[in-house]
């Protein structure tokens, strides 16, 4: 379905994507197609590139090397909610809006993810989940075709993340945008896309498709079999602890063994990609 | 008081307060004891009233002057230096901190040269200005304009450079231009250190003052003390450095007020 999709009306289309810093390849000859209404999950270890490519569908790094189609109708939600701190609620979600009723529209944005009490609040009194909240409204209120989420939960708390998640699906749903969503959680990725990307080394190590109906449970066993599935692709061992940059769990294999040939190329790269 | 000490959950605040209202009387107590101490060694002639006046002196001298009208016509002389000096000073500093701040050309072109003349102390060039300028207001208000200019400048172009460059970026992603970016995100981002800025220009501003005054001035606080000086006057000297500490007092309060009312959404302000 997706697939299909994808073939007849792509709204990313990425050919021979190279990004590189001097060193190796960030991103390494990287094909993706992205269909209009998918819902993918990028996945990969610190360093896998992840971030890089997202930059460069946001437009922030240049393309060099390829060819990278995307709409001009995008929008962006950072790891951090990224308001200016010296405008009201509402007008963080209007800024960059050129049109004649930006107020209204920012208002309903931020009644639609649960911030109609505090459209005028400054931002620095928000609590975490209220400023990732009024990102998004931000990032919705420009109708995207493609909505670019980096990390978007990974610094709120396992509750609050719960809750964003669940927003974020619902918001997805109703708006139907293309969504490409960053994440180092397979569960994440598990529980709200319908497609996803493993990229190791700067090209796409796996596409694998999750065909589960919604809402999706951890318990399906379909669930548990993807779950799987994706860690073995990103290298995780059964017990699938969450990678940290620089905490891989490693086999317990004896220290003498040549440990430079077991470290994946790409952990050691600089923590930009992060 | 006793309302609030029924309270039980509020047994200890009563106790707690006291101290602190004694806390503050005490650090009135020092400098009152001073005062005290010295009207009586004075009235004990102690101390000559060509050494110090006796505070009771000067409390009448400054009623005489007041009174009269002259410290008033000293005081509107001496604001009008200090305004006109810190506005053409400030709008300089400002303009070429914008134009360093924003673009690499402009910083090549004006930070160096700003940089090399900040090092001298602007107080020195009091010598070159009175043969530039001969010794009438120009000099006065050239001297305050000069020192008031740098601290402006160094602080917004520093806040200007230091805006995040993440909020910068995601300002990006939303469309904004140039001229968008600079009046939404650069400029309001730079405000905070700016306004540092003008603080310290303004306490130059009265430093400049109080030297440019003493350059053959002819009316100003300035010129007031010192005229007190030549007649052994130490009450009016007295009163007019009252004055200078008064006024950068009353400066520092203004610029504050000015942060509470433009920095709003900083949440040492949100919460008062």
């Amino acid at each position: 379905m997706a697939d299909l999709l994808a073939a007849s009306r792509p709204v990313v289309d990425i050919k021979g994507l190279v990004r590189s810093f001097g060193g190796p390849n960030i991103l390494d000859r990287l094909d993706l197609r992205i269909g209009a209404g998918d819902f993918v999950a990028l996945l990969g270890r610190s360093g896998s590139g992840k971030s890089t490519l997202l930059r460069t569908l946001a437009g922030l790094d240049p393309v060099t090397e390829g060819d990278v189609a995307v709409p001009s109708e995008r929008a962006v939600v950072f790891q951090e909610p990224r308001l200016l701190p010296w405008k009201r609620v509402w007008r963080n979600v209007t800024l960059g809006l050129r049109e004649a009723n930006a107020k209204e529209k920012a208002l309903a944005a931020l009644a639609e993810v649960g911030l109609k009490h505090r459209v005028d609040a400054w931002p620095l009194t928000l609590s975490g989940g209220e400023a990732q909240r009024t990102a998004l409204a931000r990032a919705l209120v420009r109708h995207p075709q493609l909505l670019l989420l980096d990390e978007p939960f990974a610094a709120l708390d396992a509750l609050t993340r719960l809750k964003m998640q669940g927003l974020v699906g619902d918001l997805w749903r109703v708006h139907r945008p293309a969504v490409l969503l960053v994440t180092h959680d397979v569960d994440e990725a598990l529980l709200l896309a319908d497609r996803a990307v493993v990229l190791d080394q700067g090209r796409i190590a796996a596409d694998v498709a999750i065909d589960l109906e919604r809402p999706r449970r951890h318990a399906d066993p379909r669930f548990i079999a993807l779950r799987q599935r994706l860690l073995g692709e990103l290298g995780v061992d059964e017990e699938g602890h969450e990678q940290q940059p620089g905490r891989r769990s490693q086999p317990a294999a004896s220290p003498s063994a040549h440990p430079g040939d077991r470290a994946p190329r790409g952990v050691l790269q600089p923590a930009t990609a992060a | 008081m006793t309302a609030l000490a029924t309270h039980p959950a509020s047994m200890a605040a009563p106790a707690a307060q006291r101290t602190r209202r004694f806390t503050a009387w005490r650090r009135f107590a020092a400098p009152l004891a001073i005062l005290v101490l010295w009207q009586i060694l004075a009235s004990a002639g102690l101390i000559s009233a060509r050494t110090m006046s006796s505070p009771i002196t000067i409390a009448h001298s400054f009623y005489t002057l007041t009174v009269s009208g002259e410290l008033l016509h000293h005081l509107l002389v001496s604001l009008a230096r200090v305004g006109v000096g810190l506005a053409i000073g400030v709008s300089a500093g400002v303009v070429f901190a914008l134009i360093a701040g924003l673009s690499k050309a402009g910083e090549d072109t004006v930070d160096s040269t700003l940089q090399m003349v900040r090092t001298l102390p602007h107080l020195a060039l009091v010598p070159l200005f009175i043969l530039w300028f001969g010794i009438g207001e120009v000099p006065k208000i050239a001297l305050i304009a000069l020192g008031a200019a740098f601290p402006i400048y160094l602080n917004l172009f520093s806040g200007i450079r230091g805006v995040d460059t993440k909020i910068l970026e995601a300002a990006k992603t939303l469309g904004l231009s140039r001229i968008e970016l600079i009046t939404h995100v650069i400029l309001p981002g730079a405000l905070p250190s700016a306004l540092v800025g003008l603080r310290y220009s303004l306490g130059v501003a009265w430093l400049s003052l109080v030297v440019a005054e003493q350059i053959n001035a002819s009316s100003g606080i300035g010129y007031l003390v010192m005229t007190a000086r030549d007649f052994l006057r130490t009450d009016i000297i007295f009163v007019g450095l009252i004055i200078y500490a008064v006024l950068g007092l009353l400066a520092d309060q203004l610029v504050r007020a000015l942060e509470r009312r433009v920095l709003v959404w900083r949440p040492s302000f949100v919460k008062d």
